[in-house]
């Protein structure tokens, strides 16, 4: 009996630190290290000509931010508890929305933008009430959270090359590419965030996560232009399981998506050209063989 | 000696426990709603921040496609309480009192007044949110300190209607589109609990439906950019200063007009400059029964106006002021008491403020010496933000008389000068409760209003605990 007890200890034990082990490792930060990052180089911030200071936005970080973000920076504020999806943690410096490519740190410009863009179906809301400097200012707050802006530079953001003319041909050809790439499997045949494997889906800290829908008119997290959705597939979403396609998917063969991932949005703004093609071209969902 | 030890030891015993205090696991409506932190959407509860300002434009929605309410828990329910225990000594100057205590036939004398003890505000349960997207509401039963309840709001409103922000439409009893609102004061003294500038009215003047301060009874559209830098707003409201039943108001109307532009400056912050309007009419005459005035016959219409600018002029995080200037201006016949025949409120009994004004019935002429009356005010509201748990207050108003309403009568007759200063210490700031440890003094002055025609100062000291659950 005593045996079995031990056999039953041993191996959740060794679940536990397989499954720690899978997850990002974060060293436990002080306040003096913190401190300490507060007056690097690195807890400052460019975007154009406006240079940010972290130290200046301290008492907007206090009022505006650590509720769900917490005093160190590690999405532990007193609300996250009740938050879904969970709110940043600025330790990790592991970001959604970039314009460079999977794996490397954001530029100024894209936390800048995030900022005041908010993240859509969470509690981040647009903070564009915000002046521009202080913005900049709250971007080198965020990366004095983390050893990497210590250690690394941000990526280079992708090109992206001018966007071509929406052409029958090239929603056809976005409609292959969803296909062959297997966009599918997680945002479902037509779109609806019902792929097979949309239920199995976690972040990169082991919570469940759905995929974008694309039919229900909510606006994608990192930017609703054309170029951003762009730069959703060929950066990554680092952090979730929606990967980058940089190394799958040509330039040309991005834009196609781009333009077939449109018609599949209700109309808005953006889509009206690709919806009418799609209709005239009478598009079935893809097929999963 | 042993009482200055007493006074350290209570001081003492008063600052232990305010480091004390836990926060509470209870939330007020919308911070409860969304996680956020009293801070994030006010500069010190209840004054709204931009971001807040922003929140409440989008009808109480963070624009983060979570609004409605089937995103939220079912146990969630959206509602505040708000109420204020406070202590406070009042002294008016210059009251009318008997000579000789307790007599009928004595002259009358002018003294000072000084009351303190323990005392209550009244009480508030706000109730509103989202019941859809784009689709709110708000509620507001509120009582008087002795529990005598009314509603001050009560609203439907439809936002970004086509998907656009510049469409949002109002509908019921509910607070003017002021930049410094009034229902989110600062402040809770007598005087320096209102802006004086919003409910100022001649000495003798009958028109009780200008006061920019008190919620109406209408409709409002407003419009705003996305990020809420530029803002317009059009009301038509009944002229009944927010009282229901059509006792007045039945057959007029006013507008209230809005419109403000905010800039960006840099690391100073965001400033914002607008204007307002009130353009309306009120009733002066009403049909008589047995030679009382019938409510709801209100007609004889004359007009009167409020317009001004407003300035909210920040300086870097801590330190801010806000402006608001005012040019009103009333119909002769008000200046000479009429508009408030009958008591607004139920229509039977005389205004509180002051004897039933005339009645402007067929044959009623002005006397040769009346004019309209005019005048000026101005607001100045500062604020020291230490940090969002702690800001201290200084607001000094004037009302200067431009045009008395009789020819003779001084020209400084009614004017006022109001200062208030005071702070507000929240001793913890979270999304589940807010509570405020406040103190506050006020110092008014009024020209010529004594009984017999002396300067009247008043003034009132308040501490109290403002709390919301």
């Amino acid at each position: 009996m005593r045996k079995k007890s031990f056999l039953q200890c041993s191996l959740l034990m060794s679940a536990a630190a397989v499954l720690a082990l899978s997850l990002p490792a974060r060293a436990q930060l002080s306040t003096v290290q913190l401190e300490t990052w507060l007056n690097s180089p690195a807890a400052t911030s460019h975007v154009g000509n406006i240079t940010g200071n972290a130290k200046a936005a301290a008492a907007d970080y206090r009022r505006y931010c650590v509720g769900c973000h917490g005093e160190m920076g590690d999405g532990n504020g007193e609300n996250s508890p009740w938050l879904d999806p969970k709110p940043r943690d600025f330790q990790l410096a592991v970001f959604k929305c970039r314009s460079t490519p999977t794996g490397t740190l954001p530029t100024d410009e894209d936390l800048f933008d995030t900022i005041a863009r908010g993240l859509d179906r969470s509690v981040m809301p647009p903070w564009n009430t915000f002046t521009k400097d202080e913005r900049v200012d709250l971007v080198a707050w965020i990366k004095h959270f983390s050893p990497r802006w210590q250690n690394e530079k941000p990526g280079a953001p992708i090109q992206i090359p001018p966007e071509p003319e929406v052409t029958p041909e090239r929603v056809k050809a976005g409609q292959e590419v969803f296909g062959r790439v297997q966009c599918w499997k997680c945002h479902g045949v037509e779109g609806m965030a019902n792929g097979p494997s949309a239920s199995t889906l976690t972040d990169d800290l082991g919570r469940p996560i759905l995929p974008y829908n694309f039919t229900d008119g909510s606006r994608p997290k990192c930017g609703s232009t054309d170029s951003d959705l762009y730069k959703i597939f060929m950066t990554g979403l680092d952090g979730t399981p929606m990967p980058s396609f940089a190394d799958n998917i040509k330039p040309d063969e991005a834009w196609d998506l781009v333009f077939y991932l449109r018609s599949l949005q209700p109309h808005n703004p953006f889509n009206a050209k690709e919806k009418q093609i799609a209709k005239q071209l009478g598009l079935k969902p893809v097929s999963p063989q | 000696m042993a009482s200055r030890k007493n006074l350290t030891g209570s001081l003492l015993l008063l600052l232990l426990v305010l480091s004390c205090f836990q926060s509470a696991h209870a939330l007020p409506a919308f911070a409860r709603k969304y996680g956020l932190r009293c801070s994030a959407c006010h500069e010190s509860w209840p004054m709204l921040n931009y971001f807040g300002q922003k929140f409440k434009d989008n009808g109480y929605q963070l624009m983060n496609d979570r609004d409605a309410p089937i995103w939220q828990n079912p146990s969630y329910w959206p509602v505040t309480f708000r109420i204020t225990p406070i202590w406070h000594r009042v002294s008016n100057a210059r009251v009318a009192e008997d000579a000789v205590p307790g007599s009928t036939t004595s002259s009358t004398v002018e003294g000072r007044i000084e009351s303190s003890g323990f005392d209550l505000s009244g009480l508030d349960f706000h109730t509103g949110g989202t019941l859809e997207k784009n689709v709110s509401f708000y509620v507001l039963p509120s009582s008087d300190s002795t529990a005598t309840f009314h509603f001050e709001t009560v609203m439907g409103r439809l936002d970004n209607l086509f998907g656009s922000s510049w469409l949002n439409v109002k509908f019921g009893k509910f607070e003017l589109d002021n930049l410094l609102s009034e229902k989110r004061i600062l402040t809770l003294t007598g005087n320096g609990g209102i802006y004086q500038t919003y409910h100022f009215m001649p000495v003798g003047d009958g028109n009780i439906f200008g006061q920019i301060g008190d919620n109406q009874l209408g409709i409002e559209y407003m419009g705003h950019s996305a990020d809420d830098r530029t803002r317009i707003s059009a009301s038509l409201l009944s002229s009944s200063d927010g009282n229901v039943g059509l006792v007045t108001g039945a057959n007029s109307y006013t507008g209230f007009f809005t419109g403000s532009q905010a800039f960006d400056a840099g690391k100073l912050g965001v400033e914002r400059i607008g204007f307002y309007a009130m353009v309306g009419e009120a009733a002066t005459f009403y049909q008589t029964s047995g030679g009382v005035p019938i409510p709801g016959s209100g007609i004889g219409n004359k007009g009167f106006s409020r317009v001004g600018f407003v300035g909210q002029f920040y300086f870097g995080p801590h330190f801010d002021i806000q402006v608001v200037t005012q040019h009103g201006s009333d119909n002769a016949w008000f200046g000479q008491g009429f508009g408030s025949a009958v008591n607004p409120s139920n229509g039977t009994t005389c205004p509180t403020s002051g004897p039933c004004g005339p009645n402007n019935v067929p044959g009623t002429v002005l006397p040769a010496t009346a004019r309209a009356p005019s005048w000026n005010g101005a607001t100045f509201e500062a604020h020291y933000v230490y940090s969002p748990q702690l800001i201290f207050i200084g607001r000094f108003e004037l009302e200067r008389m431009s045009q008395q309403a009789t020819v003779g009568t001084p020209s400084n007759l009614g004017n006022i000068t109001s200062y208030t200063v005071g702070y507000r210490y929240n001793p913890f700031m979270t999304s589940r409760a807010g509570f405020a440890w406040h103190n506050e003094y006020n110092f008014m002055h009024q020209d010529l209003t004594s009984f017999y025609g002396n300067n009247v100062n008043s003034s009132e000291l308040l501490i109290g605990f403002d709390f919301d659950f």
